[in-house]
């Protein structure tokens, strides 16, 4: 039976392509970090794939994106270019910030991309002046602010929700419930149960739940909220049900959630079942889909041989940009 | 040359911050309606719209946060936070997040944003509401931190904070805003990182900062009469530290006593001190002094307040006693 989908099929493979470099680009990361190549902390957004790609593609080139530390999902599905961010992960020099942020910092003013924040929650009053920005400059941009459920206990979340509501600010807050804040699962952490987006009721912010293992669910639902954000000026919530099928990070293993209920979660990767919906509604082949396979494992060979073969950072690099350059004379006085 | 409070000195620098450059916006709790509850922004939100006066909830979280957002995308936001104690309920966002967007970023992201507050005790506030931590953010690479002690000082170095592309503490001391003198009609700026002497000397220096620059010049009055020469300095910044002035002054005088007004423990005099002693041990006739409050939390009642804020004649007893002057 052949279905219909709201996307062409050059937007459906450059999707479909998306997902799969997230999750060949992490697969490397994980590999990389065994070898001791990357260090710190390592948080994988492997089978959370479908909301990054599902929301980020359908942002303009003006608009922002803002999150949290597991942020290579989002860095990537932004645009941002994976030789650079890997080599941001191996502490090199020609990483996206010289090796100075890691993993969990990624940024790229160029592609107003505003960083990776891994104080849990501290990423939402940014959001919030982002969005005060946009409107002070009286600009049509959104703000499009990725959080976890383990933020919305924060007290920032709160805070950060009556302001944008108050103010009628432009932000898209998307609530990727993976179900666990770390190792505690939302309903031992959360009084007001396990749906979420209710939390944005009382400060009346439009909230829906979606699937965000179905990429065609989150990509329609953006479309449709990115608008209504950018016409009404107001903001607007989604909580994407997800689940990440590797532990909180790779030193993780899991021990605070059972086998079944993995292996079951498992069985709903948002790759396939996009892959799935596209061979239904025929907008790939099978050769289509091991071209773009076999294309994305020789650009991982390509990413992991400039990050690897990249210099590290200059020891003159520890003093460099902890304060910016003075402003140039202007007409201040 | 006009004559006027500190209070006045800092509304006529917000004033020409809003005027000059429509990227600055204000915001903060209660700068608005109620004008300000130090009433620097009286009549702000009549004259400039609430546009650009914006009166926030009691959220210093996030509207300090979003001071840093909106500096992220090229604004330049002035907020005010009521106390420096109200501060640490947005501490995240002051030293996990403005204080390392540069950094962390490689210099792709800047965050002017100037932090407005009210520093230090003497009104019967109380522990919760009289502490001064301004060392604590001077110890955080990324701050800038600011802590004028007259008029003329607090308008110039607000211009210069202004033209700073890093996020600055800007602590006015809530004892200094009826503080009177001379601020200069034609356009002048303070750079930050320049100390000021105050009054030369040659026998003993004191450094002193914000609140304590008074005390430490009514302390050089005393030495005066007892024929002893006090220099006394400045700072002006915290961050960046004139360390150079202080050398200087130690070259000459061999004496140094730093006075703070803060907790001794973990004050910043203590980095003062170190940082002279490695930087002049041999031109030292003895130990760095440090006069600070004593490590307890500020009481309410007026004698019990005293007792903790350092005098003119802690400063004298001390000099005498250590340097046997």
């Amino acid at each position: 039976m052949t279905t219909t989908l709201n996307i062409d099929k050059d937007l459906a493979l450059d999707l479909y392509s998306k997902m799969l470099l997230i999750r060949r680009f992490e697969e490397e990361t994980e590999r990389l970090y065994r070898r001791g190549k990357i260090g710190g902390f390592l948080h994988t957004y492997i089978g959370e794939e479908a909301i990054a790609v599902g929301a980020i593609p359908v942002l303009r080139e003006d608009d922002y994106v803002i999150g949290h530390y597991r942020d290579h999902g989002h860095a990537l599905a932004r645009g941002l270019d994976p030789k650079l961010a890997m080599a941001e992960l191996c502490g090199k020099s020609t990483g996206l910030s010289g090796g100075k942020g890691g993993s969990m910092h990624l940024f790229d003013a160029e592609k107003h991309f505003m960083g990776g924040h891994a104080i849990v929650g501290g990423q939402l009053p940014l959001a919030v002046g982002i969005a005060l920005g946009i409107k002070l400059k009286k600009l049509d941009s959104v703000v499009m602010c990725f959080f976890g459920d383990g933020a919305v206990n924060e007290g920032e979340f709160h805070e950060a929700m009556n302001l944008a509501s108050l103010w009628k600010l432009p932000i898209v807050f998307m609530l990727e419930n993976n179900l666990y804040g770390m190792g505690t699962q939302v309903n031992r952490s959360r009084a007001g149960g396990p749906d979420i987006y209710k939390a944005a009721e009382p400060y009346l912010i439009p909230a829906v739940q979606i699937d965000g293992m179905n990429l065609i669910e989150v990509r329609d639902t953006v479309i449709e909220g990115v608008e209504k954000v950018r016409r009404d000026q107001t903001p607007i919530f989604i909580e994407s049900m997800a689940y990440r099928f590797h532990g909180h990070s790779v030193a993780d293993p899991s021990n605070y959630r059972d086998n079944e209920e993995v292996e079951e979660n498992r069985s709903r990767d948002p790759i396939e079942i996009f892959k799935q919906n596209l061979f239904s509604a025929n907008l790939a082949t099978n050769e289509e889909i091991s071209n773009i396979d076999e294309a994305i494992d020789n650009q991982i060979d390509d990413i992991r041989d400039f990050a690897e073969s990249s210099p590290e950072p200059e020891e003159i690099e520890l003093y460099s940009h902890i304060y910016a350059q003075p402003e140039k004379e202007s007409n201040n006085e | 040359m006009s004559e006027m409070i500190l209070r006045d000195a800092m509304s006529k620098a917000l004033r020409e911050a809003l005027d000059q450059d429509d990227r600055v916006f204000l915001m903060g709790e209660d700068i608005g309606a109620y004008g300000g509850a130090y009433a620097v922004t009286k009549g702000f939100l009549e004259e400039y719209g609430e546009e650009r006066v914006r009166d926030t909830p009691i959220s210093e979280s996030v509207f300090v946060g979003a001071g840093a957002g909106a500096a992220m995308i090229g604004m330049r936001p002035i907020i005010e936070v009521m106390t420096i104690n109200f501060t640490l309920v947005a501490i995240d966002q002051i030293v996990n997040h403005a204080a390392k967007l540069s950094y962390m970023s490689n210099g792709q992201f800047q965050v002017p944003l100037i932090l407005r507050t009210v520093t230090g005790g003497g009104g019967q506030l109380a522990a919760t509401h009289s502490q001064s931590f301004e060392n604590w953010y001077a110890s955080v690479p990324g701050l800038r931190v600011v802590v004028p002690s007259t008029p003329y000082d607090a308008l110039g170095l607000f211009r210069a904070s202004r033209k700073d592309n890093n996020p600055v503490i800007f602590a006015e001391h809530a004892m200094l805003y009826r503080v009177r003198g001379e601020v200069p009609d034609e356009y002048y700026e303070i750079p930050l990182g320049k100390a000021r002497i105050s009054k030369e000397g040659s026998d003993v220096t004191l450094i002193a900062y914000s609140g304590m620059v008074k005390v430490a010049e009514e302390a050089a009055e005393m030495f005066y009469k007892n024929n002893i020469s006090a220099e006394v300095i400045d700072l002006r910044t915290l961050s960046p530290l004139d360390l150079e002035t202080l050398v200087n002054s130690v070259k000459k005088t061999s004496r140094a006593v730093v006075i703070e007004e803060t907790w001794k423990t973990g004050g910043f005099s203590g980095t003062i001190a170190s940082d002279l002693q490695e930087a002049a041990f041999d031109y030292l006739d003895g130990p760095v002094l440090r006069i600070n409050g004593p490590d307890v939390p500020a009481p309410y009642a007026k004698n019990l307040e005293q007792l903790m804020i350092p005098k003119a004649s802690w400063i004298f007893d001390q000099v005498k006693y250590n340097f046997g002057l």
